[in-house]
């Protein structure tokens, strides 16, 4: 069965606590989540933590026959200027930590995976030659050619226009439940939490603030509370719910969006 | 993209292969050019023995190979007990200076790096001049002068790379503190270096000076063994880690996302690269060009999957270093130039010719 479950997750840079005291109830396969925050609230960290790249107190509960391989993070886009080429850069993802020959089978994934997320023609392309947007495009490949049943995905979607950014979480949504995996994805855009996720984590200021659905957690109480800004949850004429910022809480900055 | 579960499927149907077939042809193309690499090695082998004080007929040299009893005695003489030793001395002290490099640039993300950057050859260099000049002999139980040298040589440099290990440890030293920190250590022995020549005799200074350009005259048969040895000790480990070194030239955020521990790997490699940087200049002195060059020859001809790689690299060391080795014997007829001066000499034009006609970038 594919579930996980955070239990007193901590961590700490030196002697800087960075997390703490961080338990969820359980996630189940078919699950999008997303994880959001303000800034430096910790999580990537939380990611790293889950995915065993990390130690610090705490534990991840992992599902009946699963193993700590079947999580895999995907890190913030991060440029390269190693002279491989995108199909190369896919299979090396998806052969770490096995033999040294690529098999049929390899390439069969590779190519399926690049042609899901319409990469294909970034083939012989070089990685340092990519965009930002490509580069992320190929980021979720060397994720998806490893086959997780749970996925870190850590602001997947920042590089991307606004098409792409659309695309890819569609893709997502649907790869959670054709997969039956459980994709975790670190998210600034609200409004993409609200159409493409089913239950989001709020983390600020290294703790957990709140978990539950996504109607249940993007409230303007919250979005006051994490993010100091005055807003309003409506529902537009196709009846998808959108947050729409009237302004910033604070002292001494009242900007206000007409 | 397709935004439903039949999209995606349909989809890859159709364009699986496309990138398949770039695949295929890539990895033909590299074991095509590693291939023939190894034949101008050979060749280059052939070649730096036919070429000495009395020149020998390639026909002769090849004949020595598999019939010696059709060549003349003092033709397998020169060509197995002297000459041979140079050749192959060449080829492995060259192989493994470049690995050396090709993986230090890998592990430091670097493309300076080589065995070099570290100190590990200066701090060489410092230890085999304390046999030269002082006799100081930092293993005691050495008497011979030919041993003596190599092994100051060696201790000082594994000394060297035993330091940079441990601040390597060390929580939150970055890959630029080990470059730094490799940079200090080779002024430091740089400055040692030049003490210990001040306080030497004439003659001693000299042999100190000779030692530095590196030579290949040094060599011997138990010394290319032991330097054969190593490499081929050291070089399944890299194989067998060949994902993992080719992922950390992604960054080390991308490597560690795909399994890689990152600063397990970096450490010991760093440990075996000095392990293969300072037994051959321990040997034959310094010969700084090829463990920063070959690397980079090798990346631009054949990418960076660290299985084509690092055969790669191994094969463009030996072979500018055997290269250098004839044209040492060619420049001058009957007198044959410091190995470590020649490779420059050699490598440079031709290093800068590939950068500036390659597509690709060198880094």
């Amino acid at each position: 069965m594919v579930s996980i479950q955070l239990e007193e997750i901590g961590a700490k840079y030196g002697r800087t606590q960075i997390l703490s005291g961080i338990s969820t109830p359980q996630f189940n396969a078919g699950e999008v989540i997303a994880l959001i925050g303000p800034n430096a609230a910790g999580k990537s960290t939380l990611f790293r933590r889950m995915a065993g790249l990390f130690a610090g107190p705490g534990t991840v509960i992992l599902g009946a026959d699963m193993s700590a391989a079947a999580i895999c993070y995907m890190p913030q886009d991060t440029s390269s200027s190693a002279l491989l080429s995108v199909y190369e850069a896919v299979v090396l993802a998806r052969k770490q930590g096995s033999s040294l020959r690529v098999s049929p089978e390899d390439l069969a994934i590779v190519d399926s995976t690049m042609a899901a997320l319409g990469i294909t023609e970034l083939s012989e392309r070089n990685v340092s030659d990519l965009s930002g947007g490509q580069r992320q495009l190929v980021g979720v490949a060397q994720t998806l050619v490893r086959e997780p049943k749970v996925l870190l995905m850590d602001e997947p979607t920042s590089a991307l226009d606004l098409h792409r950014q659309i695309e890819v979480l569609a893709l997502v949504r649907e790869l959670a439940q054709q997969r039956g995996m459980i994709i975790f994805i670190a998210l600034h855009d609200l409004n993409h939490v609200l159409r493409f996720t089913d239950k989001a984590m709020v983390v600020a200021g290294g703790g957990l603030v709140a978990c539950g659905t996504v109607e249940e957690i993007i409230t303007p109480a919250m979005l006051r509370r994490v993010y100091q800004v005055e807003a309003r949850i409506e529902s537009c004429s196709r009846g998808l719910r959108h947050v729409i910022v009237d302004g910033v809480v604070s002292e001494k900055v009242k900007m206000a969006v007409a | 993209m397709p935004s439903n579960t039949s999209g995606i499927a349909a989809q890859a149907a159709s364009e699986v292969g496309a990138g398949r077939g770039h695949y295929h042809a890539l990895v033909w193309r590299r074991q095509l050019i590693l291939a023939a690499m190894a034949i101008a090695l050979l060749a280059c082998l052939c070649v730096d023995l036919a070429l000495g004080p009395s020149n020998y007929a390639l026909a002769d040299v090849v004949k020595a190979f598999y019939a010696p009893e059709e060549v003349s005695i003092q033709i397998r003489v020169v060509l197995w007990e002297i000459r041979m030793p140079i050749a192959l001395m060449a080829i492995v002290v060259g192989a493994a200076l470049s690995v050396a490099g090709a993986q230090m640039q890998t592990i430091l993300n670097n493309p300076l790096a080589s065995p070099f950057t570290l100190g590990i050859s200066a701090g060489a260099s410092f230890g085999a001049a304390l046999a030269l000049a002082f006799g100081v002999a930092l293993f005691p139980f050495v008497g011979a002068l030919d041993y003596l040298v190599p092994i100051n040589a060696f201790i000082v440099a594994m000394l060297t790379a035993g330091l940079i290990h441990l601040v390597s440890m060390r929580r939150g030293v970055s890959v630029q503190t080990i470059v730094l920190l490799g940079i200090a250590l080779v002024f430091c022995f740089n400055a040692l270096l030049a003490l210990v020549q001040f306080f030497a005799s004439q003659q001693a200074m000299a042999a100190v000076v000779f030692w530095t350009m590196g030579s290949l005259t040094k060599a011997t048969w138990p010394k290319f063994w032991i330097t054969l040895a190593i490499l081929l000790a050291v070089m399944p480990i890299f194989v067998k880690r060949a994902w993992a070194l080719t992922a950390m030239r992604l960054g080390d955020a991308k490597a560690e996302s795909f399994g890689v521990n990152i600063s397990r790997i970096r450490l010991e490699t760093l440990l075996l690269v000095s392990l293969l940087a300072a037994i051959p200049v321990s040997f034959v002195g310094t010969i700084g060009f090829v463990g920063l060059v070959g690397p980079h020859i090798a990346r631009m001809l054949i990418g960076e999957d660290q299985r084509f790689f690092m055969p790669a690299a191994a094969l463009c060391g030996a072979l500018l270093l055997s290269a250098s080795s004839i044209v040492s014997k060619m420049l001058i007829p009957g007198t044959i130039f410091p190995i470590g001066v020649v490779t420059s000499l050699v490598g440079i034009p031709f290093f800068v010719s590939l950068i500036l006609s390659n597509q690709k970038r060198p880094w």
